[in-house]
């Protein structure tokens, strides 16, 4: 570190015996700054490649009113999931029958266990039928290499339904999580009165 | 041990000069994270913003200069559909900063506005009109620019607040859904893939 050096200046001196005031000459170390430098240097590296936002896409159906049309979506492979305001999360499989039996709550932490749970459900209970060629076919013409078991979750169809007082965190978190499970069959569509109602009433009763 | 301080500044004004500044946004609007990868590109495009509040911003993004007339057809096509009363002083100002985020009936005043005025304003804005469905303005913006770029590849950008309340997104999507827009891209921030799911095990191959 610094350090003062006060016996440096008497050598070289021509005249021995004559007092002079001793020199203090005092240098100083520069490896701090140069740290620090360094420092700053790493912290800009780093947060010049990180500012570039990403983009995930998201492709909507078209809207039609003939029913033959709109995607139908297997009864046993069907999971809905709601979103409702504090970040809540209600889901239920298959139909929503009259008592709301099936009518669950948890979190964004709990819904993945979930998803993965009824993925793996569905891949279990998988027969083989007609429409699987083709699916093989389109996910080896798009280069998976996975292509022979693209088929295995062609019945698992997941239904997110935002309601008014859902954010737009919750709407981009949950389609995250349909790329994070490798979810390929998803849409999102209008909350049904039905079961905004049951949102209603399971928030009331939490709040008691 | 001198030299190693000039090099180590030198090095330092270099990334901060070359740090890229953000295009002056009227709003302040925090993305929410996703695990996405896709980088985003700087094409010809249409920006869609919406902040806490639910305010809705539209800006038509030229990827060269040349392009600039696109923007003066499509304010001009507007003014026409619209019956605004756009003199050509606003519209060069559009082209100029081709960002709105107010009603129709405030556009002129809006354009009128020098740029010092304009960022006062910035807190007054009331963003484009959307959640009314009967009068879903962000339609006749989305159209008009999709007229206007003709049948080049454009990229529909939505950039959304955390906080930003559904009915918004929603509004959002119906006004490009009626212009047969359907693939569009949402601007987030980047986040780690989580360990051990489905992604990271396709990710990691």
């Amino acid at each position: 570190m610094a350090s003062i050096d006060t016996g440096g200046g008497d050598s070289g001196h021509k005249k021995p015996g004559v007092k002079k005031a001793k020199k203090l000459s005092t240098r100083v170390d520069m490896t701090p700054m140069v740290d620090l430098g360094f420092l700053l240097i790493t912290f800009f590296i780093f947060t010049t490649t990180m500012s570039t936002p990403t983009t995930m896409g998201l492709n909507m159906p078209k809207k039609t009113d003939k029913p033959n049309e709109q995607t139908e979506a297997k009864e046993s492979g069907a999971l809905t999931i709601m979103l409702g305001k504090g970040d809540k999360v209600y889901y239920y499989e298959g139909k929503l029958d009259a008592a709301a039996s099936g009518f669950k709550t948890t979190t964004f932490k709990g819904i993945r266990d979930v998803i993965i749970n009824k993925r793996k459900q569905v891949m279990a209970n998988h027969r083989h039928d007609a429409t699987c060629k083709q699916i093989q076919e389109d996910a080896k013409a798009a280069g998976d290499l996975n292509w022979q078991n693209a088929c295995l979750d062609k019945d698992m169809m997941v239904i997110i339904k935002p309601n008014d007082e859902a954010t737009y965190k919750n709407t981009v978190d949950i389609l995250d999580e349909m790329t994070i499970n490798g979810v390929t069959r998803f849409a999102m569509v209008d909350i049904f009165p039905v079961e905004n109602d049951l949102i209603k009433i399971t928030e009331n009763n939490g709040a008691k | 041990m001198t030299p190693f301080v000039d090099v180590a500044f030198l090095i330092l004004s270099f990334f901060m000069l070359a740090t890229k500044f953000k295009p002056p946004a009227p709003v302040e609007i925090t993305t929410p994270y996703s695990v996405s990868s896709k980088e985003l590109e700087q094409k010809n495009a249409m920006l869609i913003e919406m902040d806490k509040l639910g305010r809705v911003f539209f800006t038509m993004q030229v990827e060269k200069q040349e392009d600039n007339e696109l923007k003066r057809s499509m304010i001009n096509s507007l003014n026409k559909s619209r019956n605004l009363g756009l003199g050509p002083a606003e519209v060069e100002a559009f082209v100029k900063n081709p960002t709105v985020g107010v009603p129709f009936s405030k556009l002129k005043n809006y354009l009128d506005l020098s740029e010092e005025q304009k960022k006062g304003y910035e807190t007054k804005m009331e963003g484009i009109p959307v959640l009314d469905s009967t009068d879903n303005q962000l339609i006749y913006w989305v159209g008009e620019t999709k007229k206007a770029f003709g049948g080049t590849e454009l990229n529909v950008m939505v950039k959304g607040d955390n906080n930003t309340k559904y009915p918004v997104f929603k509004q959002i999507i119906e006004a490009l859904r009626k212009n047969d827009l359907f693939k569009y891209k949402l601007i987030t921030s980047p986040e780690a893939t989580p360990t051990g799911t489905e992604l990271y095990k396709t990710r990691g191959k």
